[in-house]
């Protein structure tokens, strides 16, 4: 039978484009090469992890405004079942949602499309990346069913408490985290080899290097940042692995192993991992800006060298999670210095966007909206980030709720916000459909004010000495007072406000996917490459095989003086009297 | 290929380092730990060898592919299958002696970090050596193509020249 689907897709892939009409449900939607359909894949996928993530999260945070009630939908919870929770709600939006969505949904969707190829270099390798990557979706969802709950050890799964079961009280639940895990990064090193190798060999004919819009670039850096850091990663979670099932050591002090060991493997990895996600959210917020204030990319090469120069740095930081770990200060005032370093670069991206935006004629549609709100948002998490990265006053703040807050500062920009600009934006090319202006207008503010009034009051208990993974703060006197808890009902209840606004998106999604208004080939007016194709909805194969477009310029051409229209698409040939240089 | 190496290296460096870090922190600087049987370092210095052999071999199988057509390679390519072969049924039978002196990957840091790093190794080295057996089967059909030798022989180098370091690491 999969040889047979194999066999198929094969031919499929071969027959060229819009091939899929006597192709059954499963061969279409489970057995696709086609790297559009996959990047619907794991869309949908990621989307139902972030509906699962975002109902712990309301259940936990119920339990922390109001501890100890009934959480409607839910039940009591338990000390153990708030662990988790809080555990699994990191693991699957980091790890199931801004991953798969960011990386391996608009890298699928957009690179091929965006250098002018037909497909991916290696399609059936990307499907086997999507399968693997099902598997693991499975597997940890199904860790969270197993005798003994799901693993509790928080997402960073610090030993020893995760290394032996008689310490974290889930035997099968902390293997099945950690198998989970892995799974999903071998999916993701197939997609990367796929990317770096599709963007590299398949551009169009004519596209140099910087005539690749920025969203590639970044994608592709991420690729080879998560490359690069993952092994060491693979590693730790396979001595984990042994440490929980076969009697090992690598990580118990009591057998002669090493716990920082582990912080060292997981925040190697774990930090270029922020980059990892931050780049291909920042590269579709400059393409979506440029493209809605109708300018071009402010410093286009200087803002490519600057993300390959936040790629390098991003290896040498990673110790800044360990500052009290025992590691030995003079290694901490090191990575204090690097870690500052690293917000150069950034805060220079994101005075590059303001500067991109400044004399547009600026087009506030949705996606615009979003990612002029991916920027704000994220300067406050980068700003903040600061006073983490700095040795001495993160003594102060290890552990509490303003380190929540910062980090949620970061990652919702990043998966939420920066997302929802891609979604938005790349919708007519997903579905040929276009999504609903006021639904979507809705839905930004009905997410923007409830994110912030979330999250702004974590800062605050964070400063007055909340600490994290705490389950209930009523034993705690001098964190019970009635001013936090009243913070934390407010945080609470904008959590609540913010996931109702969600339905606002999901109806206009499958709304707009099904019924929307039919999209025209190029609804945005913009220059790059996806927007060439014959029709809004491009079959497989993307272009008629006698037709693959060529490239003749760069990606930001907006408002050239010496033209009629305000956009110059790249396949567009230079006409044959044309005069400029 | 040349990618996913890339990472895997990463990957035996992560091990790398992860033992270096154990091993130095060892209270008393009591390495290897008392009570546990000495790695065989002579005998896996042959064995050493047989692995450089069969990368050498390889080289010259590459080279008459390329000067000489698929049947120039035939000879050679066998030589380097049995030779990866040798030294992987070797490293077993090492494993089954250590395993008889109660070197276990329980019985200390050292026989942990010794069976996770071989045995990682362990398991390319037959991933790779299937490969190598795939090319000569295609190459006895007559359809082994450049791309495909080219793949697989890469991957086998990548075993032979990990190998090295390990040893290095590991066993002196």
């Amino acid at each position: 039978m999969a040889e047979h689907a194999a066999e198929h897709a094969l031919d499929d892939h071969g027959g060229g484009h819009d091939d899929h009409h006597d192709v059954s449900f499963f061969h279409k939607y489970l057995w696709s090469t086609d790297h559009k359909m996959i990047a619907k894949q794991y869309m949908f996928t990621g989307m139902g992890m972030a509906v699962i993530g975002a109902f712990m999260a309301y259940v936990f945070r119920m339990q922390l405004a109001f501890p100890g009630s009934e959480v409607p939908g839910f039940g009591a919870v338990s000390p153990g079942t708030y662990n988790a929770l809080v555990t699994n709600h990191g693991t699957i939006m980091i790890f199931w949602v801004a991953m798969p969505v960011l990386i391996a949904g608009f890298g699928n969707l957009l690179i091929p499309l965006m250098v002018g190829a037909d497909d991916m270099v290696f399609p059936r390798l990307n499907r086997l990346s999507y399968q693997i990557f099902l598997v693991s979706a499975v597997v940890i969802i199904y860790s969270l069913f197993v005798q003994g709950g799901g693993f509790g050890g928080a997402w960073t799964a610090y030993p020893p408490l995760s290394a032996k079961a008689e310490y974290n009280l889930t035997p099968q639940g902390a293997s099945l985290w950690v198998i989970a895990v892995g799974l999903e990064f071998v999916a993701f090193l197939m997609g990367g080899i796929n990317f770096i190798t599709t963007a590299m060999n398949s551009r169009a004919p004519g596209m140099k290097a910087f005539d690749v819009p920025i969203v590639i670039w970044f994608l592709v850096i991420a690729s080879i940042l998560f490359m690069a850091s993952v092994g060491p990663l693979i590693a730790g979670a396979v001595m984990l692995l042994f440490d929980q099932n076969l009697g090992t050591g690598f990580f118990d002090p009591n057998q002669g192993g090493d716990p920082v060991l582990w912080q060292h493997l997981f925040w190697f990895f774990g930090h270029p991992e922020v980059y990892v996600v931050l780049l291909p959210a920042m590269g579709i917020t400059a393409d979506v800006m440029c493209v809605f204030a109708r300018k071009k990319m402010f410093a286009q090469k200087i803002v490519i060298y600057t993300a390959i120069a936040t790629g390098v740095l991003s290896f040498f930081v990673w110790a800044h999670h360990q500052f009290i770990s025992g590691i030995d200060p003079r290694m901490a005032n090191v990575f204090t210095v690097t870690t500052v370093l690293i917000s150069i670069p950034i805060a220079e991206m994101c005075f590059v966007y303001i500067a991109t935006l400044y004399g547009g004629s600026i087009r506030l549609t949705t996606p615009m909206l979003w990612a002029l709100a991916f920027v704000a948002e994220f300067l406050i998490g980068g700003v903040t980030g600061i006073f983490l990265g700095a040795s001495g006053t993160d003594i102060y703040f290890h552990d509490t709720y303003f380190v929540l807050a910062h980090f949620h500062y970061t990652f919702f920009p990043i998966a939420i916000i920066g997302t929802l600009a891609g979604i938005t934006y790349w919708f007519p090319k997903m579905f040929g459909r276009m999504m609903d202006e006021t639904l979507g207008k809705i839905h930004f503010w009905g997410t923007i004010i409830p994110f912030n009034m979330t999250f702004i009051p974590l800062f605050f208990l964070g400063a007055a000495g909340q600490h994290r993974r705490i389950y209930d703060y009523s034993n705690f006197p001098e964190l019970a007072v009635p001013w936090m808890q009243n913070l934390r009902i407010l945080a609470t209840v904008s959590l609540i406000v913010m996931l109702v606004f969600q339905v606002v998106f999901l109806f206009n999604f499958i709304k707009s996917a099904l019924s929307g208004p039919k999209a025209s080939k190029n609804p945005w007016q913009a220059t790059t490459l996806e927007w060439t194709t014959a029709t809004a909805e491009p079959g497989h194969g993307n272009w008629p095989p006698d037709a693959m477009p060529n490239c003749y310029r760069g990606p930001y051409e907006y408002a050239n003086p010496g033209r009629e229209d305000d956009f110059w698409p790249q396949d567009e040939p230079p006409a044959d009297t044309e005069e400029q240089a | 290929m040349a990618l996913f190496l890339g990472a895997e290296a990463m990957l035996f460096a992560g091990l790398i380092s992860a033992f270096q870090i154990v091993k130095n922190g060892v209270t008393g600087g009591l390495w290897p730990p008392p009570g546990q049987p000495r790695l065989p370092v002579l005998e896996t210095a042959i064995n050493t060898s047989a692995l450089m052999a069969s990368g050498v071999v390889l080289f010259l199988a590459w080279k008459a592919f390329k000067a000489d057509g698929a049947m120039a390679a035939k000879g050679k390519l066998l030589a380097t299958i049995v030779l990866g072969g040798f030294f992987v049924l070797f490293q077993g039978w090492e494993w089954v002696q250590l395993l008889g002196q109660g070197l276990t990957i329980r019985s200390s840091q050292m026989g942990g970090f010794f069976y996770l790093m071989v045995g990682t190794h362990a398991l390319h080295a037959v991933g790779a050596l299937y490969g190598l057996i795939v090319a000569y089967r295609r190459l006895l059909e007559g359809n082994l193509t450049r791309e495909v030798f080219a793949t697989v022989a890469l991957f086998w180098y990548f075993v032979v020249g990990v190998w090295p370091v390990l040893y290095w690491q590991v066993y002196l």
